[in-house]
């Protein structure tokens, strides 16, 4: 392939990788503190997508007051989730609670059906994102280079809560050891809905830059790119964020490259992803930039 | 704990004795009650939702214009089968089986349609496709039948448009291998298109990928390197409107063509400004009207549902009609009566044209060539088998 | 203390309760077989099958505590085998139209419990196979590994085009599988679990369940007890698969997808995680509403009302009671029969 077409795909690869960081670190970060998979998290990215549709196409504000907008109403609606279903089940056996976080996946996704109806709804991109720009003979959309710009910066706010606010320290005292946190008076109901909502909120913005980038919204389209992205998180390192950003991009780089250099195997794609983690799971379980746990007897 | 048990086993078995009961108490809409049941089984959720309402739609307004037949109600029992062929394959045993109905229209969806084929064969009960288009749904079955054109025909017809019309030498095939359809049309597309320049590498490249995927980028790359003239895409709007607009994105300015699934307002939403000058074939055209009840259609689509009626009601209305006349002229409503009127029907007038079925089931009709332009499907020309 | 001991070694291993089941099952069986209507036994087909799928996932994730998402996997293994081995030659070109079967798969075709067992060995080598390595994972890692065994296999036979003839899926498969058949299966299926698990293995799964690492320092191979546990499970989930197969005719890769799964999880919890009885009836309810629920989805019709059906509606209803029978019975899921 010359030159140029191999750009391109970066280019992709690196928008895709982007996206699937923004939402990877959803999951990480709940992970991290509750050492709970939250199935439903793909879900929320999905509600966002639609969320954002909605606000949109039926009422008259601007579009970047709607993206807030939604955002903020899926990080609510992610906040509610933790209080329905995985709060009563805080003291239960790990099993239940992911049995519950099915449940809850699956009630989004069916409905979204009735809600929203089957049919896919096309996502309104603002025009000013719609744009086609020549790079040096590589014809790229403007969309895929906004998306790692807005996911970085997202990234760095988050950082910047992490490690320069009280809740950041909160959150990372919880992960790093939860009993002693709560004994140290930690209002861990707070903090917990906390990560519930930032989680939520930047899932929503994946949404938002995953429909504007794939502009078909379905009720279904959170499953794939959920399990994928819970991948990630675990390739980087789960409960670590900068693994999920790591995780993140490895995955997306890694399926464009596939298919670009071996175009045979695009019908195995989506395993790339699970043969990665299998890879990652029984050479390092704990993720590239993880730190081993030893269990307490 | 021996209680509950107990109480459980005799939710069981009251369970089971309900279900014989039920089961067998479902006598009303056979031959001889005083409604006649006919099932509909489409796609109303999943990746076909759209084709499968735009044709309900079709049917239901039929079933509004003519809702009686022997003077007889007839009532239509409608089941989705969420793009699903082991869903199609239940929703069908329902009808027959529950629902004593006797006679079935559907699917939108070749493999939907396929997955409902044998039941309907070993049960008996006529079934009438409005646009499955894989040869394969009546072969050999005699209880399928179907309104439209076959992907041989369809194939050949944008092939000739490829070389005829755009003057194209060398084309790319990018197919849904999850899609009997995409891959029926696809093979059709690459037979008649050799044949027709004579060249056995006219075909330059070929990329697949499946119904759900969102991500074209990598196939086009490859594909656009190949340097087609042409690119042939069959498949779901939805995914195709993606395809077409990131081929676009990545300055790949290659006419792609398609087949008749995309004919449906996701694919001009979804796609926007890119699927301009998009060419595909389809059944039918509110621009071209072909007999008189086409007009008599559109004015009662429009009156009804306020916007142009497309393809897939147009032949969800034919399909019904047509099942209605088969019912006429065999006297009865007997499902085996059904199906031998239906297989003698000739030159039916219906919205799409002149209905006449052959030894296999299948409709020899023309077919439309549309393309958008600002925005809208346009009508190109019609093609005459 | 030693009393209630000796009284363990007092009980017969199958329980009043147990018994009364299955006969009543049996009973009710052949009635349906007899005096029912096609849906209906088509209705009480499935739930034979899915009677077998629910205590499979018993096995693995209610008494060896080992969460695998991976069933769906295994179910695909034993269908498609079954599939391939029973259709008839002349089908088999028919139904590998765009690219042809694999040259000694071609002019086989197999009886159907030869076929049948075949699914279910291939589906518990692979079961084999697969746990050897990602059985050593805890939790949460073992529940997405297992699931990301099952989305290879699913996409490696949507892709194998030669071998299973891809995503166009497999048609006209001789419809073998009866009431007689799917229910012969879930009698050996429970009669196999009941001795099982109160056989010593059984103990050392429940062991292993309770405090894997107490049950390490008992002498207890957690390693070989999880991989056997996890083989037989993908057996039965083999056989099942194969039954399905041949009941439903048709058969492609997109079936087999979590959804399918989350059936079986939804029996296993509504059944009570580790109660064989417990999980036969709720397969036997769950599968049975799912049809007759079947109404949500589609029109209403209540003589002077019509209410419009809702698409998506059944299961929606589904995962609501799936959570709320989770979150009301929180610990209480974990209780032994």
């Amino acid at each position: 392939m010359t030159l140029v077409e191999f750009m391109q795909h970066l280019a992709n690869g690196v928008s895709l990788g982007s996206l699937y960081a923004l939402i990877a670190i959803g999951y990480t970060m709940v992970y991290g503190i509750l050492r709970l998979i939250n199935f439903a998290h793909g879900d929320i990215f999905m509600l966002g997508a639609y969320l954002t549709y909605y606000a949109i196409v039926f009422t008259s504000m601007p579009w970047y007051v709607a993206f807030a907008l939604a955002a903020a109403i899926t990080g609510l609606v992610g906040f509610l989730l933790e209080k329905i279903a995985y709060k009563p089940l805080r003291d239960a056996q790990r099993i239940t609670v992911l049995i519950s976080a099915i449940g809850a996946s699956f009630f989004l996704q069916n409905f979204a059906t009735v809600v929203f109806g089957g049919r896919p709804k096309a996502f309104p991109i603002p025009s000013i994102m719609n744009k086609i720009i020549n790079i040096g003979g590589v014809s790229i959309n403007l969309i895929t280079f906004i998306i790692p710009v807005i996911g970085l910066g997202l990234l760095a706010g988050l950082t910047y809560i992490i490690y320069k606010t009280k809740t950041g320290m909160a959150m990372r005292a919880l992960s790093k050891d939860y009993d002693t946190a709560r004994l140290m008076g930690i209002n861990v109901d707070r903090i917990i809905s906390i990560t519930f909502f930032i989680g939520s909120f930047l899932a929503a913005v994946g949404g938002i830059m995953w429909g504007i980038k794939y502009p078909q919204l379905m009720p279904l389209m959170g499953s794939m790119p959920g399990i994928k992205c819970f991948i990630a998180a675990v390739i980087g390192g789960i409960g670590n964020i900068s693994g999920a950003v790591l995780g993140g991009f490895i995955l997306g780089l890694g399926e464009i490259l596939l298919v670009a250099f071996l175009p045979g195997l695009t019908g195995y794609r989506d395993a790339f992803a699970f043969i990665l983690l299998i890879i990652i799971l029984l050479v390092k379980p704990t993720g590239l930039l993880g730190e081993k746990v030893t269990e307490k007897v | 704990m021996k209680r509950k048990m107990g109480v459980l086993i005799l939710v069981l078995a009251l369970l089971s004795s309900l279900l014989t009961a039920c089961g067998g108490s479902e006598e009303t809409g056979g031959a001889d009650s005083d409604v006649i049941k006919i099932g509909v089984f489409e796609p109303m959720t999943g990746a076909s939702a759209a084709g499968g309402q735009m044709t309900v739609e079709g049917i239901e307004l039929a079933n509004e214009v003519k809702p009686e037949v022997l003077g007889k109600k007839v009532e239509l029992v409608i089941v989705d089968n969420k793009s699903d062929k082991v869903e199609a394959a239940n929703a069908v045993s329902s009808l027959i089986d529950k629902d004593n109905v006797v006679a079935i229209i559907g699917s939108y969806g070749s493999s939907l349609s396929m997955a409902a084929g044998d039941i309907v064969k070993e049960k008996r009960v006529p079934a009438v496709g409005c646009s499955p288009t894989n040869p394969l749904v009546t072969l050999n079955n005699d209880y399928y039948f179907r309104v439209c054109f076959i992907d041989p025909f369809q194939g050949t017809v944008m092939a000739n448009y490829a070389v005829n019309e755009l003057g194209a030498k060398t084309a790319a095939i990018i197919q849904d291998v999850t899609q009997d359809y995409s891959v029926g049309l696809s093979k059709y597309f690459e037979d008649a298109f050799k044949e027709l320049t004579g060249d056995e590498n006219s075909i330059v490249a070929k990329a697949s990928y499946n119904t759900g995927d969102q991500d074209f980028t990598a196939q086009l790359t490859n594909v656009a390197s190949a340097n087609p003239d042409v690119i042939f895409a069959p498949g779901n709007y939805g995914e195709s409107a993606l395809l077409i607009k990131q081929a676009r994105d990545q300055g790949i300015d290659i006419p792609i063509l398609g087949g008749d699934t995309w004919e449906s307002p996701e694919f001009l939403s979804i796609g926007g400004d890119a699927v301009e000058g998009a060419v595909f074939s389809t059944h039918f055209t509110a621009e071209a009207p072909v007999t008189e009840v086409s007009d008599e259609f559109l004015k009662l689509y429009e009156e009804k549902f306020s916007k142009q009626a497309n393809a897939f009601a147009a032949l969800g209305y034919d399909a019904y009609m047509v099942i209605l006349d088969a019912i006429e002229r065999a006297g009865s409503a007997d499902p085996e009566a059904i199906r031998d009127a239906l297989s003698e029907t000739a030159d039916f007038v219906g919205a799409t044209g002149y209905i006449t079925l052959d030894e296999n089931g299948d409709a020899v009709k023309s077919a439309i060539i549309k393309k958008v332009e600002n925005g809208d499907f346009v009508y190109l020309t019609t093609v005459n088998p | 203390m030693a009393e209630d001991r000796l009284k363990v070694e007092k009980e017969r291993i199958l329980d009043r309760n147990t018994l009364i089941l299955l006969g009543v099952l049996l009973v009710a069986v052949v009635v349906v077989d007899f005096f029912a209507n096609d849906h209906v036994r088509t209705i009480a087909n499935l739930c034979g099958i899915y009677v077998t799928l629910g205590l499979s996932m018993q096995l693995i994730n209610g008494f060896t505590g080992l969460f695998s998402l991976g069933h769906a996997g295994f179910m695909a293994i034993g269908a498609y085998t079954v599939a391939i081995l029973t259709i008839s030659p002349a089908n088999k070109e028919m139904n590998y139209f765009l690219e042809p079967i694999v040259p000694f798969l071609a002019d086989v075709e197999w009886s159907f419990l030869p076929a049948l067992i075949m699914g279910g060995i291939l589906a518990a080598i692979f079961g084999f196979l697969i746990g050897a390595p990602v059985l050593r994972l805890t939790d949460d890692y073992l529940a997405i590994a297992t699931l990301g065994f099952a989305e290879i296999i699913r996409v490696v036979f949507t892709n194998t085009q030669s071998l299973t003839n891809g995503a166009l899926g497999l048609k006209a498969i001789p419809k073998f599988s009866t009431i007689l058949w799917s229910w012969i299966v879930a009698f050996l299926s429970i009669v196999f679990m009941v001795y099982l698990i109160r056989g010593s293995y059984g103990k050392a799964f429940i062991a292993i369940k309770e405090d894997e690492i107490a049950a390490r320092s008992m002498g207890i191979n957690l390693f070989k007890h999880k991989v056997m546990s996890f083989t037989f499970s993908s057996f039965m989930a083999g056989i099942a698969g194969g039954l399905m197969a041949t009941h439903l005719g048709t058969i492609d890769p997109n079936m087999f997808r979590i959804a399918l799964t989350f059936n079986i999880i939804l029996i296993m919890v509504l059944g009570g995680i580790g109660n064989i009885n417990g999980t036969v009836i709720s397969a036997i309810i769950v599968t049975a509403f799912m049809e007759i629920l079947r109404f949500l989805d589609s029109s209403i019709d209540l003589g002077f009302i019509k209410l419009p059906g809702i698409p998506g509606m059944r299961m929606v209803i589904f995962s609501i009671i799936l959570m709320l029978v989770v979150i009301v019975r929180k610990d209480r899921l974990l209780k032994e029969n």
